[in-house]
């Protein structure tokens, strides 16, 4: 999926939003006037409303029952507000369970890519080891490859070692791939951390361990913390690995459940729209909660 | 460093007069190495060695060379993947671009001024909505959504145009056309997201500059706006084409390849070939092209990316 760049001047971005903003209020002149902005405003807005035409239809037809789905078809408001749909699938899929599957794979797996990727970057960034450049050329490979590449010998090794279907190897293998981002991200972040920090707790007696979580780690939380919820939000949305490890009910993550159902071909269309309204209802929350962070604060400016 | 060693044996007494034991942070590299071994480079390594062999998934691979290759090149799916790949070039990358260049700077210099900060964010949350939720669920709206008694053809019923109505993504000829619809749907927001928050390093004087000595719209378009965006043209090039090669959940979500291989794309061949065909060898051999082409790909645009910012700072 879309990858972020963090950017490290954020503040300074918002910042000049702000004032552009101020000296838009200011500067209402006949430059900013006429029929002209509300064209295309309506256009926009436009376009905006046909982005979430998929998302009405679904909530539409998620409290239809099916009988008045095949009379009265897809458009047609509900005859009554039907909830037999979301039922079903909550307790078809067993939705709680895969609700815990899903968030217990994605927190594990954003804590410990977090730490790896600090680990790591904390290493070449700030230690300066020796081929620096060929270790994080390597880290943004594993981060390039396709998972078809990978995913034919973590299946078979995960059945020798009887990892096999649990949640445990989905968390390995997304804890690696996610930490081979976070480390070539934080890498070039901790490239540039002030010497002069450094070296004054370095003189203070500070081992290598306490300067990581003494003095470097609570100057870059803030990017760890978006890192975090990144690496926390593309696990919960990964389809393929889990599709392949995760083959039953005790194990299975929100989307994959949803996909197997689907894929039997059994549910109608109102239960498929109740199903993935439920599915979606999680990823709408992490959206609205962290909607600064997502579109605003990671952004670019860490490219060069 | 040397002089910090220096430092140190003046001022402390703990440390004794050697140089700061350099390898250390090595150390700090040992977890993530063993994992990225074990996760990564191993699997890539053995997935290349099954690329030559044939194989069930069951008993010994049996080594067969090159033959494997020899074989995709004459095989068409092979080919009609790899053609539907540039389609979602065309689908997540230029298109999300081109669209997004233009909504971005529409809401940041155009209506940004005259309607403020907070509604322009709403819009922009709108559109970058469908890159936060679990694609494959979208897919599945989606699907239900252009079933041959879905909404889709409701809605063509309801205009008047019941002549339209068709299976849209059991019919080899729309199947394609409308997968790359929903993927343009999935991944416009993501430019309109990158390049709004690039225009807002922007002095706003420049354009205020621009707008008094009396440029229009498209002149600072093309004199502030398309320069200062560049560098995350290149970025969002470069993730995009590398998301779009490699997509697979909408794809198993809309169509699972079909009809008759219309919309199948190298990772769900592959997909299929290892899981459902039992033919482990040769989709090891999908899958290695597959990886070669990505990395080939992404080299070369960020080689492009470098030849051009090289090419601007001799312009300047």
């Amino acid at each position: 999926m879309s990858v972020p760049v963090i950017t490290r001047t954020d503040s300074k971005v918002s910042a000049g939003q702000r004032k552009a903003d101020e000296r838009a209020v200011k500067a209402r002149d006949r430059f900013h006037r006429g029929p002209g902005r509300w064209v295309v405003l309506a256009i926009i807005v436009g376009g905006a409303l046909l982005m979430l035409v998929p998302f009405a239809l679904m909530l539409l037809n998620a409290f239809k029952s099916p009988a008045d789905y095949s009379t009265n078809g897809p458009l047609s408001w509900p005859t009554e507000f039907y909830t037999k749909g979301l039922t079903t699938y909550w307790t078809e899929v067993n939705y709680p369970q895969k609700l815990w599957n899903s968030t217990l794979i994605a927190g594990c797996v954003a804590v410990a890519a977090v730490l790896i990727s600090l680990l790591n970057a904390y290493a070449i960034g700030v230690g300066r080891v020796k081929g620096r450049l060929w270790i994080v050329a390597l880290f943004l490979l594993g981060n390039m490859i396709p998972q078809e590449a990978l995913v034919y010998p973590l299946y078979f090794f995960a059945k020798e070692i009887g990892l096999y279907n649990t949640k445990l190897v989905v968390i390995i293998i997304f804890t690696v791939i996610q930490s081979a981002f976070g480390t070539y991200l934080l890498a070039s972040v901790l490239g540039t951390f002030p010497k002069a920090l450094l070296e004054a707790a370095a003189l203070d007696g500070a081992s290598r361990w306490q300067i990581l979580w003494k003095v470097v780690f609570p100057i870059v939380r803030p990017t760890l913390s978006v890192l975090l919820i990144f690496f926390f939000i593309w696990t919960w949305n990964e389809f393929f690995i889990p599709l392949v490890m995760l083959i039953d009910n005790a194990t299975q993550t929100i989307p994959v459940a949803l996909a197997s159902l689907q894929g039997d071909r059994l549910m109608d269309a109102p239960t498929t729209n109740a199903g993935a309204l439920i599915s979606l209802i999680p990823a709408v929350i992490f959206f609205l909660i962290f909607q600064r962070t997502l579109t605003r604060g990671v952004t670019a400016g860490a490219i060069k | 460093m040397a002089d910090l060693a220096e430092r140190e044996t003046q001022f402390t007494t703990k440390q004794p007069a050697i140089p700061r034991r350099r390898g250390g942070y090595w150390w700090y590299l040992v977890p993530g190495a063993i994992l990225f071994v074990a996760v990564i480079l191993g699997p890539l390594v053995y997935n290349t060695y099954l690329s030559l062999t044939k194989w069930s998934g069951v008993g010994n691979p049996r080594f067969i060379g090159f033959n494997n290759y020899i074989r995709l090149m004459g095989d068409s799916v092979f080919w009609t993947s790899f053609k539907n790949s540039v389609a979602m070039i065309i689908a997540m990358v230029v298109i999300p671009t081109l669209i997004g260049l233009i909504l971005a700077s529409v809401l940041f210099d155009y209506l940004g001024k005259r309607f403020g900060a907070s509604s322009i964010s709403v819009l922009r949350a709108v559109f970058y909505l469908p890159q936060v939720l679990p694609v494959v669920v979208a897919g599945i709206v989606w699907g239900w959504i252009l079933r041959p008694d879905g909404a889709f053809n409701a809605f063509l019923d309801a205009i008047g145009l019941q002549g339209f109505t068709r299976d849209w993504l059991g019919d080899p000829n729309t199947a394609l056309p409308m997968v790359m619809v929903v993927m343009v749907w999935v991944q416009i927001g993501y430019p309109v997201v990158i390049f709004m928050s690039a225009l807002g390093r922007v002095d706003p004087e420049i354009y205020e500059a621009a707008e008094i000595d009396g440029a229009g719209y498209w002149a600072r378009f093309k004199a502030i706006t398309l320069p200062q965006i560049r560098p995350e043209t290149f970025v969002v090039a470069l993730t995009c084409t590398i998301a779009a090669l490699k997509v697979f959940g909408p794809i198993y979500a809309l169509t699972r390849g079909g009809p008759e291989n219309a919309t199948n794309v190298p990772s769900y061949f592959a997909y299929y070939t290892f899981f459902k065909k039992l033919d482990v060898g040769y989709g090891a051999a999908i899958a290695t092209v597959l990886t070669v082409i990505i990395v080939l790909v992404a080299v070369g645009i960020m080689r492009w990316q470098a030849h051009s910012e090289r090419k601007e700072l001799s312009g300047t």
